[in-house]
């Protein structure tokens, strides 16, 4: 908003609004008004307005001859040619994908009919309205009389303007909240693998946090993998996380000043993990800086390389921690059969490396984790990702919430852009309002802010006006009535 | 290779519009440009709409999103590119 600075620092200095407002969007900015000629000021303000403003902002008025103001008018006020453009190498494999259903004929036609009487029907009514009337047959006149009909009820059932629609979402989601049961966790219908559901997975969701308190991630196979179950098998051991602690026994020896690794054989062949992998992992390892050695095929010493039990001890840790194999933060990885073949649930989540798995359907895979999808796929599957969580949590309870009441939710939570929380630190947080803030929760903190720093209050909203006592500016509070009599006629 | 996300199942389709529709959308809601979503010019998304188009996408353009809705069946949103 560099625009807008421009526009705070010349008013603070003294300037008109409106001769800032005139100056910025001709983009100019403090320093440039400065050495800026006075001929080129004055193409955007007048001369006393200019004058008056290089006094305020103490520049000294400079002229310039014909020929150069007419080099510079093509430079200055154009100040974005001057910014470095970013190459963007295009990319052909880059497709942009087709995911809208088409419409056929007849429903076209009922489509463009709607669209004549002034009302575009939504796709889905229109999908149900031809499919209802497709056998019929009905001749022209019959179809342009059930038309109206459909869009005279369809414009009776849509929310009136200046309804205040997100009291009815708030009351429709908090209501049958109520009875939902405070404390469960689940095993997810499928797998061992243990979620939070419930009220405080629903809190969670609405609170946008950064990580889930069960973070879950369901793995999609491309197709010739995920029938395969020796395939998918393999697939879910590069996935998990493997120490070395989980295929070995790791010791310390202090008599010798080593740490021994003895290698469990049966579990490194079901993990299909080498001896040699072992090693170069190890070798990554760079606090490690002692050889490792091998002693016959089942032992591994590493030698400390002074005599320290603190070293030991920390290279016990170091040793025993080590990653082997698979991803970070993804603990254990269940297969289960579904109707679409094999599918992979992980404990844990890490969506971004996924797509670096070459047997791994990307376009399919998801996270219960919101924030892991926004910054992977961004905002909007984050806010499908608010949808479908939220969604999911109350109808397993066996609570029906209407969708469109969580769609809602969704909208305001990614509506800068990113996923935001509701409540102190979110939404209800951000409001321009200092008395709807100060009504919703840390009152005296919110009123003596606004007090220091002399907040003003526009009343706008429907908090500030219940606080001053006015009607609210929603239903029939938000419209004025204005009686403005006849002249009488002239008899 | 690196994944292209417009194409997983939870990203809805993406467009650029042109100046021309942007002030057509504008005059059909009476709004002006602040007053539409955001989406962040980092959005993964803008990025690899960037890539498709092979142009950058400047602040204060407006990307059409066509989503799909389990009410309305195809829903249509805009969202103004902000910095970030």
């Amino acid at each position: 908003m560099a625009r807008k600075d421009t526009v705070n620092a010349l008013i603070r200095r003294g300037v008109s609004a409106k001769v800032s407002e005139a100056l910025a969007n001709a983009n100019f900015k403090i320093g440039d008004l400065k050495k800026a000629p006075f001929e080129l000021i004055t193409q955007f303000i007048s001369e006393e307005d200019a004058e008056e403003l290089l006094k305020l902002i103490g520049a000294k008025k400079t002229h310039i001859d014909k020929d150069q103001l007419k080099a510079s008018k093509k430079v200055t006020p154009k100040k974005e040619s001057k910014k470095k453009v970013k190459e963007v190498k295009p990319r052909m494999d880059f497709k942009m994908p087709d995911k809208i259903p088409k419409m056929n004929e007849f429903e076209k036609s009922i489509s463009a009919m709607a669209i004549k009487m002034g009302t575009p029907l939504p796709m889905a009514l229109i999908q149900k309205v031809a499919a209802k009337i497709n056998s019929l047959g009905m001749d022209k006149k019959e179809l342009d009389i059930f038309m109206k009909e459909v869009v005279a009820i369809y414009k009776r059932r849509l929310i009136d303007s200046n309804e205040s629609a997100g009291i009815v979402s708030a009351q429709s989601i908090g209501e049958p909240g109520t009875q939902m049961t405070m404390r469960t966790f689940h095993y997810a219908g499928v797998a061992e693998i243990n979620v939070t559901l419930g009220l405080p997975r629903l809190i969670e969701v609405v609170d946008a946090r950064r990580t889930p308190s069960t973070p879950m991630m369901t793995v999609h196979l491309k197709d010739n993998v995920k029938n395969d179950l020796d395939k998918v098998k393999r697939v879910a051991s590069n996935i998990e996380k493997t120490q070395l602690i989980d295929v070995a026994s790791v010791e310390t020896d202090i008599e010798n000043m080593q740490v021994i690794v003895k290698l469990d054989t049966k579990k490194l062949t079901e993990k299909n993990i080498t001896v040699d992998e072992i090693k170069a992992s190890l070798g990554k390892e760079r606090k490690l800086k002692s050889d490792v050695q091998s002693e016959g095929k089942k032992m591994l010493v590493i030698k400390a390389p002074e005599v320290s039990f603190r070293k030991l001890q920390q290279i016990f840790e170091i040793v025993r921690d080590c990653k082997i194999k698979g991803i970070e933060g993804i603990n254990r990885a269940v297969i289960r059969m579904s109707d679409d073949g094999y599918i992979i649930y992980t404990e844990g989540s890490n969506l971004a490396k996924m797509p670096e798995l070459e047997e791994v359907d990307p376009s399919r895979t998801t996270t219960n984790s919101i924030t892991e999808i926004y910054t992977v796929l961004g905002v909007e599957a984050g806010r499908n990702a608010v949808i479908k969580e939220a969604g999911d949590t109350l109808d397993e309870q066996g609570l029906t919430v209407d969708k469109r009441h969580i769609m809602l939710v969704a909208d305001i939570m990614t509506n800068d852009g990113d996923v935001k929380a509701i409540g102190r630190h979110g939404i209800s947080g951000r409001k321009s309002s200092v008395l709807a803030r100060a009504a919703f929760e840390i009152t005296s903190a919110h009123l003596l802010k606004a007090g220091l720093i002399g907040e003003v209050d526009a009343l706008d909203g429907v908090a500030e006006n219940i606080i001053v006592g006015q009607p609210v500016t929603v239903g029939t509070g938000a419209v004025n009535l204005i009686y403005s009599p006849k002249k009488r006629r002239n008899k | 290779m690196e994944f292209n996300v417009l194409e997983h199942e939870m990203v809805p389709e993406h467009h650029l519009l042109s100046e021309d529709e942007e002030k057509a959308v504008l005059k059909g809601y009476k709004i002006g440009k602040d007053q539409l979503p955001k989406i962040r010019k980092n959005d993964p998304c803008i990025k690899t709409l960037e890539h498709i188009i092979g142009d950058e996408i400047a602040e204060g353009r407006v990307i059409k999103v066509v989503r799909l809705n389990p009410i309305a069946g195809v829903s249509v949103a805009y969202r103004v590119v902000i910095r970030g």
